[in-house]
């Protein structure tokens, strides 16, 4: 049942090619040229950094910079800031290293605070639809394009930075590489050694948009409205 | 739907496209945006040949060994709790969809944008057994409400204007505010989050599958790719068979190559990799999960001269800057693939019976090939099109035909050429103005209906040049 077809069609394709059918013994080439690798080669984390921020402008993000101790303070500006009165957040582990678990529990006293509940199951969405403001880690941070890569695991489901108006993306400074290759790169070396890819990668770069109705840029179509990185020292 | 779009004529579309003022102004003026885009990002990063020729190799390499990589794909999504269907036809592959979402008593399916099920007309299956069906890429839900087919294969709806688009949300959904694209796009979200939410089944295209993980990139600007692979419980993802790539480090390279290409944009703001059924104690995506891979026609161009116009990733970069798609217009080319890779691509996969106008709906200046970011030599395959219809197959458009037959007898006898060229100016006297022809009779009227023909000389070339030798006139 899991396979169907596949002899007929795979035949056909490899008769078409005037070959017999590939099972085994194809490696990439050695391609001629490799320019992914070339931008910000040589970068500092704090070049880095600077080309985060200034791309932020591009793509309708606010960027907050902050030090580990300052966080849950500067998190709270910013959820001020949204009028937020209510928030749903990864169960990351990070939460304890940063101060966020303390914090989420101060926050507790004046606004509705969920921490994404695997075993609540489909409950999780029903909240994250009805919340104003979702907050999850970046797992690596891509400098170029200003995307944060957000890999789901059972304590951190991808309706945290989908469902709600508002999405705060935690950045921990050394997530940080140049571009979308690096990223890439590790997610291949993984699979090479066995390390099974997470049943979902998003790469999101911003708020979502569209230009659909004549050409006009919409911010804030199905996904959020609004979004703020915080970049942690 | 399917790969056409109507059944009018060749002559009729391109009078309609020409006719359509508000078209032909917002088609120009995307098209200029679109173009620019390209271009900044390509001089930003400096090295933008090095890209296109990465681009192309990784193409190469992939189609070259496509039945080995669809191979390796099929294992992995099997492997990570998928199910796989190899589809020959678009009807084998309608079938199993429909299967699925019966065996799933599924009342209603949201979409994301996806060509490759417009190709094979999957909505009108799906419709006909009862479900109701959702488009929820902003674009391609105004033209499903308003029953029209895309123009374009990045923004669908681009020949409507917001007048048209308000007229539609208040015939359709009972619409009541103003016309400002913030508002209607307000609408969309709040429409279709109720679909999101209650949908059995959500189908996705794909950009590019990964052989080596098993996994499915979409490449989405509104969320709405998100939306329906988190909350169904049941996914289905419909490919061409030729949008495949190795591995994560070529999903990325092509990725780069399209954002900028399509919209001048360094990444959209969701690339979204999806990889089989969720994981234990996941809560969003499928626990039900099939990857449909679809031929259709596509095996046929493997192995021809044809081979590199399965290169395509669909960022119509080739459509931004050619010249006749912007008097035109998409709906022109009567196929749901527009512009030169439209016309490359839609005999190839329909038969030249229907689509013998489409290589020559171009001025071959080849602007598409150059902006093409995997190099495919477009304007070269359509001149090998036109080779084939003439020679070949004898389908050449029929004016063409009666045009060149008389022009072969009437040059090949000199007594009537000479006579010809020297009457020309006087016959053609009655329809002449400032020295132009504007409204023809007979053969020229098929050219003077869309343009002016100069009128003929005083003098024929045969004449002045014997004028000249005997020293005359010059």
């Amino acid at each position: 049942m899991a396979i169907q077809n596949r002899e007929a069609f795979l035949s056909n394709l490899a008769a078409n090619l005037g070959r017999p059918q590939k099972r085994e013994g194809v490696k990439r080439p050695e391609y001629s040229v490799a320019p992914q690798r070339e931008v910000f080669k040589d970068y500092s984390t704090e070049e880095l950094i600077e080309v985060l921020k200034e791309h932020c402008k591009v793509i309708h993000t606010d960027f907050v910079r902050t030090r580990k101790k300052d966080l849950a303070e500067t998190l709270k500006e910013v959820l001020d800031g949204y009028e937020a009165k209510s928030i749903i957040a990864s169960n990351d582990r990070r939460n304890q290293d940063y101060g966020l678990d303390v914090a989420y529990e101060q926050f507790a006293d004046t606004i509705d605070v969920h921490l994404w509940d695997s075993k609540l199951g489909k409950e999780n969405q029903v909240i994250a639809e009805r919340t104003d403001v979702g907050i999850s880690f970046s797992d690596i941070t891509l400098a170029e394009s200003g995307t944060v890569t957000l890999m789901t695991n059972k304590d951190n489901g991808r309706s945290i930075s989908l469902m709600p108006k508002c999405y705060i993306a935690i950045i921990p400074k050394e997530t940080i590489v140049p571009r979308m290759t690096q990223a890439a790169s590790k997610i291949h070396q993984d699979n090479e050694n066995g390390v099974d890819a997470p049943s979902s990668v998003c790469f999101v770069t911003g708020p979502s948009n569209s230009a659909d109705i004549e050409m006009n840029l919409i911010v804030g179509v199905h996904g959020p409205v609004k979004v703020t990185y915080i970049v942690v020292d | 739907m399917s790969i056409k779009i109507s059944e009018k004529p060749y002559k009729e579309r391109i009078g309609q496209g020409i006719e359509n003022d508000f078209m032909r102004q917002a088609v120009s003026s995307a098209q200029g945006r679109f173009r620019t885009g390209r271009l900044t990002q390509a001089e930003e990063l400096g090295n933008w040949e090095d890209w296109r020729q990465l681009g192309s190799e990784i193409r190469s390499h992939t189609l070259e060994n496509i039945d080995y990589y669809l191979y390796q794909l099929s294992e992995q999504v099997e492997k990570r709790g998928g199910n796989v269907f190899f589809a020959q036809t678009a009807e084998e592959a309608n079938e199993y969809i429909e299967n699925v979402v019966k065996k799933k008593n599924a009342k209603k399916v949201v979409k994301t944008k996806s060509m490759v099920t417009e190709e094979i007309g999957l909505n009108e299956t799906l419709e006909k057994i009862g479900a109701e069906v959702v488009e929820s890429d902003l674009g391609e839900w105004i033209l499903q409400l308003d029953e029209d087919p895309p123009s374009h294969i990045v923004t669908p709806a681009l020949h409507k204007n917001r007048q048209q688009i308000r007229d539609t949300f208040q015939e359709k959904k009972g619409y009541n505010k103003s016309d400002t694209p913030e508002e209607l796009a307000a609408f969309a979200r709040e429409q279709l989050r109720q679909d999101f939410l209650t949908a059995d089944v959500g189908i996705t295209g794909c950009n590019f599958a990964i052989a080596e993980s098993g996994s499915v990139t979409l490449v989405t600007n509104e969320g709405n790719a998100e939306m329906v692979t988190s909350l169904p419980d049941t996914q289905i993802s419909v490919m061409g068979m030729e949008r495949l790539v190795p591995t994560w480090e070529d999903m990325e390279v092509l990725v780069s190559l399209l954002t900028r290409s399509a919209v001048g944009q360094k990444l959209t703001s969701y690339i979204t990799t999806l990889t089989g059924t969720r994981l234990e104690e996941e809560v969003d995506g499928p626990d039900d999960y099939h990857l449909v891979i679809v031929d259709n026609g596509r095996s046929k161009i493997l192995g021809t001269e044809f081979q590199s116009a399965l290169h395509c990733i669909r960022c119509a970069a080739c459509i931004n800057v050619c010249p006749v798609y912007r008097h035109v217009g998409g709906h022109a080319y009567n196929s749901i693939y527009p512009g030169p890779i439209g016309a490359v691509l839609t005999p190839l996969l329909d038969g030249y019976e229907d689509h013998k106008e489409l290589p020559y709906a171009s001025s071959l200046c080849a602007a598409c090939t150059e902006a093409c970011p995997v190099k495919i030599p477009l304007h070269e395959q359509l001149i090998r099109h036109r080779e084939i219809i003439v020679e070949e197959e004898k389908k050449s458009p029929v004016s063409e035909k009666i045009m060149m037959k008389g022009f072969a007898q009437w040059a090949s006898n000199p007594a009537a050429y000479k006579l010809s060229t020297k009457v020309a100016r006087t016959a053609l006297k009655p329809w002449t103005k400032d020295e132009y022809i504007e409204n023809g009779p007979g053969p020229l009227k098929g050219w003077t209906d869309v343009r002016d023909f100069p009128a003929p000389g005083k003098q024929s070339f045969r004449t002045w040049w014997n004028n000249r030798q005997k020293g005359g006139e010059a």
